[in-house]
């Protein structure tokens, strides 16, 4: 059993066709094993008694042509999932059942994934540590009391964990790319418009998009085969020709330009993540790529820019919320009420500060200054990026500004919190695809990232690059099962 | 335009000009809603036409329903006003239990279709009426209070149905421009097929703006806006009060409050509904799930193919082509229903005779019994056959109508009602020769009376060969051979 969870997926893919492993085996392992590790807080709710059947089901008539044949598989619990409850983390949908699947998630089930469960995350998604979940915050496998990073933190953790062998999450400032280079795991966030955002629950919807986190790069480019597809529902879906990533994988990138941005060398960052940074310059130089200086100006602009376009668009995305036709009901003399109980006893601090931060800058008198200016700065922002791959082909930044922190150290201080996401944002905001790979560890042996940031529509390239530095890197986790009860 | 016809509030020495704006909020006629594909049938149960989109799912995603964009392009042909090539959808964002996403998507800073203008024909001549915008836009659901005494029940089977917006610019000055401005936008639309106009059904329903100013003052007063009236009538009787209103506060030296009023169609006054200071903040932005739409040239041009012949170039070839007059070919086209009835009965007859016993006798009857020229029962070309008979001679006016009547009830053609009743003229000069002498000889005394000047008793004579001849006489022969023999 400890063979199968040490496996990456296309291992387990491999075994499977080759009937060396069945389904059942391998779903049976990964719950065995989840069941040991509730201390982690990973699962919200767990499918596990149907992941068993569809498992049988599988080994008896399964299809082992699919991407994914008979692989259990566990999910962000922002993906609506027929039949099986979806709560975003929240408690005004901790008893909402979707009667319908999104897109994303239907494409696994479609390749012959079966659902395990759903993960916990950030409440809506919003968070950088996973701890304004209602459901309780997730602790990393890294170490005690460390936090697995967010939103997306519950699949960075069960995923780093062995809890599943691989899983998908939503990045809207960083929360695929933060958690994975927090938990020694690969987070790939694809461009804007090419995951359907159809049935996720949306945070801000001109930067939610979902992406696969992976034990690996050949994983995540297997990942993105599948859920990366035009979808007629989602009317900011991108009908471009999509590559085959996984078959497409290549090590070659002699020749490939590198941008190194001076803006992200930030005042007070770690010397190990400086360290870091240029250990990966030094491993591309080595690799035969060439690395060019860039400057991208209005870097500094960016996080204060998204932290009001992404307020914005929650506040009116969460509008919908108000106990009149799902999800919590608290009662209430009339109707005005009704909403203001329902929604200050269903929402959390971090989902009501971002919804007053997001009322107030679209409010009357305040748009032009706020909003508005935002959205010119992300033009700006998106301008330097477009400028920059004038003469490079990726970026490459750390991932974060600093390695995985304690539970509890940010949670009185939302701005030091949200300077987790420094790194991270400037790409929502101008759609582009990155990746996090894991690429080297700090003092108390946490796992530190590297992100590259790669042209639009240009994953194969970036999934190349990441490759490549995965093989040399040769970086592990080593946990010590800790957690296991 | 003469002074005394102006609508004018007069109130001591002085005069005040009523100005009026109107946003009227137009269903787009479509099978399917704007950003989704559920049904939009009025009447169905409750409930019945809502998609997860439509009821605001967490995860749902609007995506734009082509047709109704087509509907939208259109109206604005129709209207001669500007299309707009990029377009945005914005979220307005509010509260309200009927309002499942707590935002309506709709068109803000940059709608779908721009400055435009409709002809309106009063009695002295025809005036331009500027239309400011064309937008599109989610209805909401609805909330009923009258069912249940303890709950309010949401029905949203009209939630997410697309709207036309149609905002006129303050160019209106009377109730009666407000009247003659519906029924021609109705029209318009209706040719086009864009919106049936059915008012009864709320597909049209508007807000109404009305300000008041005195005669020769530039600047335009305070306006106060009617929500969501819904019947011309309403609207007319809504406009009188509230003109009244401003007009007793100006003179007694107040000003007017910037408001929006609601129209109590019972007490036939309207209230205060919530000032300036309360007003929404609607948060506008846009929608983020909906890129900008943008339309080609070639869609527009295609759009363009399709317009028919609209009411005021089908006026223009009344007129001068059949020779009606203005006030005719406007009662004729106003409805596409009435004007192809019309174009359908003169292929084959007379022009005149069609125009008078179109908007005379049939008209009559349709009112009478509130049908819809479609569900008249007498077919056009029925009407012909009757018209052609006047013309030739078979049967004369007056027949005609006792043919018409049962025509009306019977829907036969009317051959073979005036074979079966033997209502055909007589015509034959001899005949009617006899019946006169007959007449002449049966009334000596009236004879005198006629000859020694009672002229008047003229009528009577006809009268009574007419009589004898249960109406049938060709009157015209009747009168001739009448004339001749009493003088």
């Amino acid at each position: 059993m400890s063979d199968i969870i040490n496996l990456t997926l296309s291992a387990l893919i491999n075994k499977i066709k080759k009937k060396e492993l069945s389904s059942r085996e391998i779903t049976n392992a990964y719950i065995t094993r989840a069941e040991k590790s509730k201390n982690l807080n990973t699962y919200i709710t767990t499918d596990f008694e149907n992941a068993i059947e569809k498992a049988k089901k599988f080994d008896e008539k399964g299809n082992f042509n699919y991407k994914l044949p008979g692989i259990p598989l566990a999910v962000k619990d922002l993906f609506c999932t027929n039949n099986l409850k979806t709560t975003a983390g929240s408690k005004i949908l901790s008893n909402f059942i979707p009667s319908y699947e999104s897109t994303v998630t239907q494409h696994l089930w479609d390749e012959g994934a079966i659902l395990l469960g759903k993960l916990n995350c950030d409440e809506f998604a919003m968070g950088s540590s996973n701890e304004t979940s209602f459901f309780g915050n997730v602790e990393s496998p890294v170490g005690k009391k460390v936090v697995p990073g967010g939103s997306s933190g519950g699949s960075a953790s069960a995923l780093a964990g062995k809890l599943t062998p691989a899983t998908i999450g939503t990045d809207t400032g960083g929360s695929i790319r933060q958690p994975a280079s927090f938990t020694g795991t690969v987070g790939l966030k694809p461009t804007y418009g090419s995951c359907s955002r159809y049935g996720i629950v949306a945070f801000a919807s001109s930067l939610d998009q979902a992406g696969p986190m992976t034990q690996d790069v050949s994983d995540a480019a297997l990942m993105l085969d599948v859920i990366s597809k035009y979808d007629t529902k989602d009317s900011t879906s991108v009908n471009f020709k999509r590559g085959d990533y996984f078959k497409s994988l290549s090590s070659n990138i002699k020749g490939k330009k590198i941008g190194i941005p001076k803006e992200y060398r930030v005042d007070g960052m770690p010397k190990e993540i400086e360290n870091l940074w240029q250990d990966g310059i030094t491993l591309l130089k080595k690799l035969g790529a060439k690395i060019i200086d860039i400057s991208l100006p209005h870097t500094k602009y960016a996080l204060p820019a998204y932290y009001i376009v992404a307020p914005a668009e929650a506040s009116s995305n969460l509008a919908r919320y108000d106990g009149v036709k799902y999800g919590y009901r608290s009662e209430g003399e009339n109707l005005i009420s009704m909403y203001e109980n329902t929604r200050s006893e269903g929402f959390g601090d971090e989902v009501k500060r971002r919804i007053m931060i997001g009322t107030y800058v679209l409010s009357s008198g305040y748009y032009d200054a706020y909003y508005l200016k935002a959205q010119k700065i992300r033009r700006l922002i998106k301008n330097d990026f477009d400028e920059a791959y004038k003469s490079v082909d990726v970026i490459l930044t750390p991932s974060t500004p600093s390695s995985a922190f304690k539970i509890g150290d940010k949670t009185d201080d939302p701005v030091s919190m949200y300077l987790n996401d420094i790194f991270t944002v400037p790409v929502n905001l101008s759609g582009l695809p990155a990746i996090s790979i894991p690429a080297g560890k700090d003092k108390n042996n946490y796992p530190l990232g590297l992100q590259l940031i790669g042209k639009a529509f240009e994953e194969q390239n970036l999934l190349n690059i990441s490759y490549s530095m995965e093989k040399e890197l040769s970086f592990k986790n080593n946990l010590q099962d800790w957690w296991i009860k | 335009m003469s002074k005394n016809k102006e609508y004018l509030i007069k109130r001591g020495n002085s005069e005040y000009e009523v100005i009026i704006g109107l946003e009227v909020h137009a269903q787009v006629l479509s099978k399917s809603k704007l950003f989704s594909d559920s049904a939009t049938n009025f009447g169905a149960e409750p409930n019945t036409q809502v998609s997860l989109v439509d009821a605001a799912f967490p995860g749902m995603l609007p995506v734009i329903n082509e047709f109704c964009i087509k509907q939208a392009v259109k109206t604005g042909i129709g209207l001669n006003a500007s299309i707009n090539i990029k377009s945005i959808f914005d979220r307005k964002n509010y509260f309200y239990a009927d309002l499942p996403q707590g935002y309506q998507i709709s068109q803000y800073k940059d709608p779908i279709v721009g400055e435009g203008s409709i002809l309106l024909d009063l009695p002295d001549g025809e005036k331009k009426v500027g239309i400011e915008r064309l937008h599109l836009e989610q209805d909401a659901g609805k909330s009923i209070h009258d069912i249940d005494p303890q709950n309010t029940l949401v029905d949203l089977n009209r939630s997410g149905v697309a709207l036309m917006e149609i905002v006129s610019k303050p160019d209106l000055r009377s109730p009666e421009e407000v009247n003659l401005y519906i029924k021609k936008l109705r029209s318009i639309m209706r040719y086009l097929g864009t919106c049936d106009g059915n008012m009864q059904e709320g597909s049209l329903r508007a807000d109404v703006n009305v300000s008041i100013r005195k005669t020769g003052d530039k600047k335009l007063g305070t306006r106060c806006e009617i929500k969501n009236v819904n019947s011309i009538k309403f609207m007319q009787m809504a406009i009188e009060y509230e003109a009244n209103r401003q007009a007793d506060i100006l003179e007694e030296g107040g000003s007017i409050d910037q408001e929006t009023r609601l129209f109590d169609t019972k007490k036939n006054e309207t209230r205060s509904m919530r000032s300036k200071e309360d007003a929404h903040d609607y948060r506008y932005f846009p929608d983020p799930d909906l890129l900008p739409l943008e339309l080609t040239e070639d869609f527009i041009s295609k759009i363009k193919k399709e317009i028919p012949e609209l009411p005021d170039e089908k006026k223009k070839r009344f007129v001068d082509k059949f020779k009606l007059t203005p006030y005719e070919a406007n009662i004729l086209v106003s409805d596409i229903e009435t004007s192809k009835y019309f174009e359908d009965v003169i292929k084959n007859s007379d022009i005149k005779l069609a125009t008078n016993w179109i908007t005379g006798e049939l008209f009559a009857l349709l009112n009478d019994r509130n049908l819809e020229i479609s569900e008249s029962p007498i077919s056009s070309k029925n009407l012909s056959t009757l018209i052609n008979l006047i013309k030739d001679g078979t049967i004369s006016g007056k027949i005609a109508k006792t043919v018409f009547e049962i025509m009306a009830n019977e829907s036969k053609d009317p051959k073979n009602i005036i074979d079966e009743k033997g209502l055909k003229q007589q015509s034959d000069p001899k005949e009617i020769e006899k019946i006169v002498d007959a007449v002449i000889k049966e009334n000596p005394k009236n004879v005198e009376l006629f000859k020694s000047g009672k002229d008047k008793l003229f009528g009577f004579f006809v009268g009574q060969v007419m009589k004898k001849t249960d109406g049938k006489a060709n009157p015209k022969l009747v009168n001739d051979i009448l004339k001749k023999k009493l003088n």
